[in-house]
Parts: structure tokens; C-alpha cells; sequence
């Protein structure tokens, strides 16, 4: 199993949540995040006086799949995602080593 | 004789101002400044608030409008002692105890207006000791000068709503505070921006509606005055937010909220004291010009003076009430829809009463305020410790967090 970290812009995830469904996967969990990266954060205006903001809202979400669908999942995050501007994020996979369905006891696969 | 339409337009007056602080100030301030003290600029309005009430009944409005001399009023009024029912307020039609509440929520706004200058790092104390020396020694006798039948209105300067009287004198004083406390830590490159920008358009909103209690309640009367009043108010207002707007659109290339409301305070402020002596074209020109001013006096103020005048209260009010105070003069002429000038008086002899009237405030204002501060530091201190500063008031001072959103505490 991996599981699949993907730190994408905030308004690319209708798009990505569409393009997971069509992958077959059947939940994800995300968090509202901060950070940056290339882009070095952002400034904005408030009457005049120029504030850095050096970290960036980003929404970071969490899918936990089966090793065959690794490839297929990464594609669809990185399909949806893009809009070829700096700050589109990036995707970490991660080795999976157990998971647990909690109201059944149900171990691996069987639990995602 | 009291008179009911008076006397009900002066009630509704007397709540739209003090809807001005309560919430709308509070709501301006709060959404300015870091989510981490929220509360305390709130509480600081509420608290000024209460405590001027007080102070005001104890015996600041005594020395503000009873007899005494030129230069203050006497005490013969402590407590608002021989103030009967039936009362009614020389040269109105109003009852007394309208007027005396009405001129309250004047005195609550005016230090009310000082907190934007000193959040985020005054300690709490410092704010009700100087809050209420404040209002003593400043408030009541510039309100005495101007209002009261002192030495100003001897000279007959013209500050219909408190262009002199409350924004000159908080803005000054809001300067001198921002001093003597000095700068946030990482002012004026490494602050994070207001933390609700939404809420700072509510607050606006609030006390746009509740500054026609202000200016048109002014009149304490319920006739034409009160209405031209209302609508000079209103024009200028918007003129002002859309010259501020046009100004940042211009300038960095996006029209910004902040600022456009920032422009709605600056034309409400300017306005005032003119408000009931001039006319539509009066409020084009104070309008235009006082987003313009302002916004200078922002620039000036925060990156070439490194002033950390938290909330631009001078730049803001301080400027705006001085501009309109000396613009009254032009402005009132009959020939640009005001209503004219006495026997005797011109457009000059009249602006230098103006020019004297603001200098009188402004220089009274930052001695009394600058050794008031001497004093509140001797007394209680001003500033929070470092740690608390990081920390956020709302914590370090008042025990309270302003957003608990995901993980709420467990109750015993």
C-alpha cells in the first residue's frame, strides 16, 4: 500500500475530488495548510503598506491506495490539479506500512 | 418647551452614535488588527465605553457644558447634580437629559477612536487610567471651548459635529500614544496583515449609518439642518470611498476593500465638522480631497515617519478633522450652497478662526496626552511584556482566545 500526499491549490479540488471518483477511490481526507515553495509566498495591499505573505493557503489531501492503482491515482491528482502556474503544488507518495478499518478490525487492503 | 419631534429625533441620534463604538468601531478595529488579539481591541471599546459613561455622570460633562470660565466648565454639575425631569436644554427644544446622553456617546467615541492606535501591545490598565485621565483633561475642555460657550465659540469657529472637538483632539493624541509606546515588534515589514478584512467593512458600515446620528443629530434639532447635514454626510462618504478606491486601483493596480472603507471613514470624519454649514458641492470637495489627504497622510505616516499608529487614527480622523475644519471656511460660502457668513465675517477672517481653533486643539492635545502618557507609565506602565505582545493580548490579557473553531476545551 502507499499513501498518496498531494498539496494542491485550494480551487483545483472539485476538479481533483472528479477525477479521483472516476479512479475508483472511495475516500480521502484533506486539511487546510500553509506553506510555499518556488513562489516564495505572496504580497498584498492594506491601505497602501505591502504585507509579505510568506505562507500560502494550500489544501493538502491524503489517499491511502493499493500499490496497482499508484500510478493511475498520481496521474489523476496531477491532471486536475495543473493550471501550469507557478504554485500548483506537489504530490509525495510514501510507503504504506498497515491500515485499519476501525469499526470492523479489518487490516490492509480490505481497509481502504 | 420640549418639542417631540425634536426631542425623538435626538433620542434615534443618540443611539446611532453610540451604535458608532458599539459594535461599529469595535467591529473596524477588531477585524484590523492579528487574530490573536481580537478580543482585547473589543474589550477596550466596551471598557472605554463604560468608563467614560461613568467618568461622564461623575463630572466630565460638568466641566465640558456648565458655566465656569473661557478655558473649562465648573463642577456646579457633578453627578449631573439639579437635573430635574422635566429640564429642558437651553437653546433647543429638547430635554437636558437627551443632551447630556446624547453628548455622552460624543465623549465615548473620542478616546474610543485612540485605541486603533495603541492595540496589540498596551497594556490593559494603562488603557482605563489614561482612557479616563484623558477625558478630563483633554475631552472636557476642548468640548468646553468649542461646544460649551468657551473661548472658541467666543470667536465663533465653526465645528459643527466635532471636526475640532473629537477628531483633532483623538487623532493628535492617538499620534503622541503610538509614540510613547512605540512600534509593534516587526513593524512595519514583518506584520501579518488584518486578519478579517470582512469584519472591517461591517464595522465601516456601522458607523457610516450611525454618523448621521452624529452630524445630522448635531442640529439638536429635527429640521433642515438635520437634513442637509444627513445628505452632505452621505455624499461625502462616498465620494471618498470611490477617490480612495480609484487612488489603490490606480496606484497598485487591484481596488481594494480595506481600502475603499478606509476611504467611507476618512470622508465621514472630514465632513463633520462642516457638516452643517455646507452643501452638495461642499461634500464633492471634502469628499475628493480628504481621500486623497488621507491617504497621503497614511503613506507619510507609516513608511516615511515609521510611526506604528496601529490603525492609522491620525492619518485617518487626526488629518480628516483638521482638512474639514479649515475647508468649512471656504466651503460655507452662500455662493458654493452653504449657508454664509455672519455680519461682519469673511471667508479669511473666518478661516483664520478655524486655523486657530485647530492649532488650539492640536497643541493642547499632544502636551496634555504626552504627559499623560509620562504619567500612565509612571503609574501602571503602557506596554505589555514581550511574551505577551507574541503571545496576543487576548491571551496574555484577558484569559480568552477569539476563535476556538476545531478542538474545543472540556468543561468541569
Amino acid at each position: 500500500m502507499k499513501l498518496i500526499i498531494a498539496i494542491i491549490q485550494p480551487h483545483r479540488m472539485d476538479a481533483v475530488r472528479e477525477a479521483l471518483t472516476e479512479a475508483g477511490i472511495a475516500g480521502l481526507t484533506i486539511s487546510e495548510v500553509r506553506g510555499y515553495g518556488r513562489q516564495r509566498g505572496h504580497k498584498e495591499v492594506y491601505r497602501g503598506a505591502e504585507y509579505t505573505i510568506s505562507y500560502v493557503p494550500k489544501l493538502k489531501l491524503e489517499v491511502a491506495v493499493e500499490d496497482d492503482k499508484v500510478d493511475e491515482v498520481t496521474e489523476a491528482v496531477m491532471r486536475a490539479a495543473r493550471t501550469g502556474k507557478i504554485g500548483d503544488g506537489k504530490i509525495f507518495v510514501l510507503d504504506l506500512l498497515s491500515a485499519v478499518r476501525i469499526r470492523t478490525g479489518e487490516m490492509g487492503p480490505q481497509a481502504l | 418647551m420640549i418639542n417631540g419631534a425634536d426631542t425623538a429625533w435626538m433620542l434615534t441620534s443618540t443611539v446611532l452614535v453610540l451604535f458608532m463604538t458599539l459594535p461599529g468601531l469595535a467591529l473596524f478595529y477588531a477585524g484590523l488588527v492579528r487574530a490573536k488579539n481580537v478580543l482585547s481591541v473589543l474589550m477596550h471599546c466596551i471598557a472605554v465605553a463604560c468608563l467614560v459613561s461613568v467618568l461622564w455622570y461623575a463630572g466630565a460633562y460638568s466641566l465640558a457644558f456648565s458655566g465656569g470660565n473661557p478655558w473649562i466648565g465648573d463642577l456646579s454639575q457633578m453627578f449631573l447634580a439639579g437635573l430635574t425631569r422635566g429640564a429642558v436644554h437651553p437653546m433647543t427644544a429638547i430635554p437636558d437629559s437627551v443632551y447630556i446622553m446624547y453628548q455622552m456617546t460624543f465623549a465615548i467615541i473620542t478616546p474610543g477612536l485612540m485605541i486603533g492606535a495603541y492595540v496589540e501591545r498596551i497594556k490593559f490598565g494603562a488603557v482605563l487610567l489614561f482612557s479616563g485621565l484623558w477625558l478630563i483633561v483633554v475631552y472636557s475642555p476642548v468640548a468646553h471651548w468649542v461646544w460649551g460657550g468657551g473661548w472658541l465659540a467666543a470667536m465663533g469657529v465653526k465645528d459643527f459635529a466635532g471636526g475640532i472637538v473629537v477628531h483633532t483632539t483623538a487623532g493628535i493624541s492617538a499620534l503622541i500614544v503610538a509614540v510613547a509606546l512605540g512600534k509593534r515588534d516587526g513593524f512595519p515589514h514583518q506584520l501579518q496583515p488584518p486578519h478579517a478584512p470582512w469584519v472591517v467593512m461591517v464595522g465601516a458600515a456601522m458607523l457610516w449609518v450611525g454618523w448621521f446620528g452624529f452630524n445630522a443629530g448635531s442640529a439638536l434639532s429635527s429640521g433642515a439642518d438635520a437634513g442637509m447635514a444627513m445628505l452632505v454626510t452621505h455624499l461625502a462618504a462616498a465620494f471618498a470611498s470611490l477617490t480612495w478606491m480609484a487612488i489603490e486601483w490606480a496606484r497598485f493596480g487591484k481596488p481594494s476593500m480595506v481600502g475603499t472603507v478606509t476611504g467611507t471613514i476618512a470622508g465621514l470624519a472630514t465632513i463633520t465638522p462642516a457638516s452643517g454649514f455646507v452643501g452638495p458641492f461642499g461634500a464633492l470637495v471634502i469628499g475628493v480631497s480628504s481621500a486623497a489627504i488621507c491617504y497621503c497622510a497614511v503613506q507619510l505616516i507609516k513608511t516615511r515617519f515609521l510611526v506604528d499608529d496601529a490603525l492609522d487614527v491620525f492619518a485617518v480622523h487626526g488629518v480628516g478633522g483638521m482638512t474639514g475644519t479649515l475647508l468649512t471656511a471656504p466651503l460655507m460660502a452662500a455662493e458654493l450652497g452653504g449657508v454664509g457668513y455672519g455680519d461682519g465675517v469673511t471667508m479669511g477672517s473666518q478661516f483664520l478662526v478655524q486655523v486657530t481653533g485647530v492649532a488650539a486643539a492640536l497643541v493642547w492635545s499632544a502636551v496634555a496626552t504626552f504627559a499623560l502618557c509620562k504619567l500612565t507609565r509612571a503609574l501602571v506602565g503602557l506596554r505589555v511584556r514581550r511574551e505577551s505582545e507574541t503571545q496576543g493580548l487576548d491571551l496574555a490579557a484577558h484569559g480568552e482566545s477569539g476563535y476556538n473553531l476545531a478542538f474545543g476545551g472540556t468543561s468541569q
